[in-house]
């Protein structure tokens, strides 16, 4: 009999056994297919916005002997500053360009040659012969940066068989163009430009510095404020304050604070910071202040958290040895909390510098072309960047777009390092 | 079956009102040196000691033995305040240690727990080295005056423990990397290098092996000649090795307290004796 029972008890679990390892086997298959699937939407991204945005970090230049003619150049002919600084430089490379392309008679061809080269050309020269009056009636060999169009030919991002009318370069340039190519005086290089200018309406000029420092002012603006506040505000709920009402209160206003949409902020930042006490539209300081308070809570909760998973233990054995409570938290907790508290924050953190929609309300949205100095100057940021460039039509913008994009998630990638790098550093085995 | 109603008995007898502060056995000593009187612990509804009456005399071993839930944690962490750490935690009552009241409003805590050390039930040493952490104590209170003298209160303790010998090359690797034998007497160490008057210890030995908890009873051997010693325990074996006098607590009362060997010989009451013969805890 008992055999019996136990025989039918084996092949009921054997069944039961099959279907149990199916059902493991289908959820881990579940897993890789929803890890599978995020992997390749990363891909799809890195590779999209790579593809688009590395040319960006190179422009091509058009090297061209130009003579300074004085008689352009120096019209009160008196060889003065202010005298150099009317000249018409334009007209100088305008008779390079010519002479180089002699054909080129009428305006409208002349209009199209000069269309080839970035206005900067000429504010090039000029700063050069201001700079140095002696080089009136010389040849000078100049780098010019060409204009965003024929850059974007050079780059490959024109469509050569289009009709004529649906191009922006006309056949009559492309003829130039090639010629150029064909001469060696087009060729492509590093661009400075791109990390030392701030925005500009000419696309080959625009640069991300003023939204690099402006990001830049605002991170030392949170770290000074969101970090220490924070922490203190974690410590005391944590290891001070008294459980009750209140305390229930504030932890679910902190809770419901981290889900508060940024813009809120941002309406809070301009109503607060700069209608009531004045400060300065379009300021890094403001960013920050507004910036600082949208990571505050996540860095308290994250703080908690941290203090909180510390085992009573370490706290038992300092207060049993006659620490102080603030020795306690200072000497024993504090320094096991660091590395949470200090991934917490960064992450925080970088999340808040990869925000736009509470920096559009305090102004900093702005076309700003000077590189901000100080945490008042006006300045932009670089997801606003982003934001400003995604917005503009021409081809050279989404170039730059997505190079904007690389670099803040290459500022995004140091951050999250770092914070990978702070925890090991800091973690201590018991 | 029967055994199991009649500790049920037991139990509602108790809970439904023996004369409370009933104890049995001798409370007080001739010379004390901690004295609790009608002490009354609550956190919150819960009722964790009830009237608690006991004298702990100078360089005495004095176990605390129960079932789970009876409260002696709960005493032995009134004699340090340690239950001020828990919020909903309300003492009443009086504790005198050295004819000072404890729980006076002029007492400070900080210098409390200097006199009255306290050693876990898990081994918790700081994740610092060995030295650091026998030195944390004395660099607290400023008990040394320079790094020599530090270096020797270290060694001193290290010493009394039994571990010099033991780490003396490795006092600058972390305390954590020990074993939890070697663990629990740094703790010993770090809690005897304030020279504290009396040593709480809260089931010292429960979490560590047969070889390891000898070591410690022997250790307690030797400290009780300069230290008052209380200790939580959940080995009788361990109680009667090791302590002058025992006590026995059942849901928050103090039942019965008397030499150790008497306790073990010949209990007066009869819940001390059922627990020690095995037949309820």
């Amino acid at each position: 009999m008992a055999t019996t029972k136990q025989q039918e008890i084996r092949t009921k679990l054997q069944a039961r056994l099959r279907v149990r390892y199916a059902r493991e086997r289908r959820f881990r298959a579940y897993g890789l297919a929803a890890v599978l699937f995020g992997l390749v939407f990363l891909a799809v991204f890195f590779v999209s916005i790579v593809s688009k945005g590395a040319s960006a970090f190179r422009q091509s230049m058009l090297s061209v002997p130009v003579i300074v003619d004085a008689s352009l150049v120096d019209p009160i002919a008196d060889g003065t500053r202010a005298s150099l600084q009317d000249g018409d430089y334009d007209g100088v490379i305008r008779n390079a360009l010519v002479a180089l392309f002699p054909d080129a008679t009428s305006r409208r061809a002349r209009r199209e040659l000069m269309a080839l080269v970035s206005s900067e050309g000429s504010f090039m020269l000029r700063d050069r012969v201001v700079a140095d009056p002696s080089l009136l009636g010389e040849v000078l060999n100049l780098n010019i940066p060409t204009s965003a169009n024929v850059d974007m030919l050079m780059k490959g991002r024109i469509d050569r068989s289009l009709p004529e009318l649906q191009r922006v370069v006309s056949d009559r340039q492309l003829a130039w163009i090639d010629q150029l190519v064909a001469d060696d005086r087009l060729s492509t290089s590093f661009s400075r430009a791109f990390f030392a200018n701030g925005d500009s309406a000419d696309a080959e000029l625009a640069g991300i510095r003023s939204a690099v420092m402006g990001s830049f002012f605002m991170l030392l603006v949170m770290i000074a404020i969101a970090f220490p506040v924070g922490l203190a505000a974690a410590i005391y709920l944590e290891e001070f304050a008294p459980r009750n009402r209140w305390t229930d209160l504030i932890e679910v206003n902190i809770n419901n604070l981290a889900a508060v949409p940024s813009i809120v902020y941002g309406l809070l930042g301009l109503a607060v910071f700069i209608n009531w006490v004045g400060l300065p539209r379009s300021a890094p300081l403001v960013g920050g202040f507004v910036l600082a308070l949208l990571t505050l809570p996540v860095i308290i909760i994250t703080s908690r958290a941290a203090i909180k998973s510390v085992p009573p233990s370490i706290r038992e054995a300092a207060l049993g040895v006659g620490a102080s409570r603030i020795q306690t938290v200072f000497q024993h907790v504090l320094p096991l909390a660091l590395p949470g508290i200090l991934t917490g924050t960064i992450i925080g953190m970088a999340r808040a510098l990869g925000e736009s929609a509470p920096l559009l309300m305090i102004g900093m949205v702005a076309f700003i072309v000077d590189v901000p100095g100080s945490f008042v100057e006006p300045a932009t940021a670089l997801p606003v960047q982003v934001y400003l460039w995604a917005d503009s039509p021409e081809r050279a913008f989404v170039e730059r777009t997505s190079a904007a994009i690389i670099v803040l998630l290459g500022f995004l990638l140091f951050m999250n390092l770092l914070a990978v790098i702070l925890r090991r550093r800091f973690e201590r085995k018991w | 079956m029967s055994t199991d109603g009649e500790v049920e008995m037991t139990l509602e007898d108790v809970s439904a009102g023996v004369p409370q502060s009933q104890t049995v056995g001798s409370a007080q000593v001739a010379s004390p040196f901690v004295q609790a009187h009608g002490v009354n612990v609550s956190y919150g509804d819960i009722h964790a000691i009830k009237n608690v009456t006991l004298e702990i005399s100078r360089n005495e071993v004095i176990a605390l033995i129960g079932p789970s839930g009876c409260g002696k944690s709960t005493f032995l962490r009134c004699l340090n305040r340690m239950n001020d750490t828990i919020e909903s935690a309300r003492v009443t009552g009086k504790i005198l240690i050295d004819d000072q009241d404890i729980y006076a409003r002029n007492m400070d805590v900080v210098s409390l727990r200097a006199r009255v050390g306290m050693v876990f039930q898990k081994p918790n040493p700081f994740p610092k080295s060995i030295y650091d952490n026998v030195a944390y104590g004395p660099r607290i209170h400023g008990l040394a005056d320079n790094r020599a003298e530090l270096d020797d209160i270290v060694h001193v303790s290290l010493e009394r423990v039994g571990l010099l010998a033991e780490v003396k090359d490795r006092l600058h690797e972390t305390g954590t990397g020990l074993s939890g034998g070697q663990q629990q007497r740094l703790c010993i160490a770090r809690t005897i290098a304030v020279s504290p008057e009396v040593i709480l210890m809260d089931e010292p030995c429960s979490a560590l092996d047969p070889i390891a908890t000898a070591r410690i009873e022997d250790l307690i051997d030797e400290l009780c000649e300069n230290f008052a010693i209380v200790i939580v325990t959940h080995s009788m074996q361990q109680a009667a090795r090791v302590s002058q006098r025992t006590a026995y607590f059942n849901l928050g009362e103090l039942i019965e307290v008397d030499e150790t060997d008497r306790i073990f010989t010949n209990p007066q009451h009869r819940l001390t004796e059922d627990y020690i013969t095995g037949r309820s805890g």
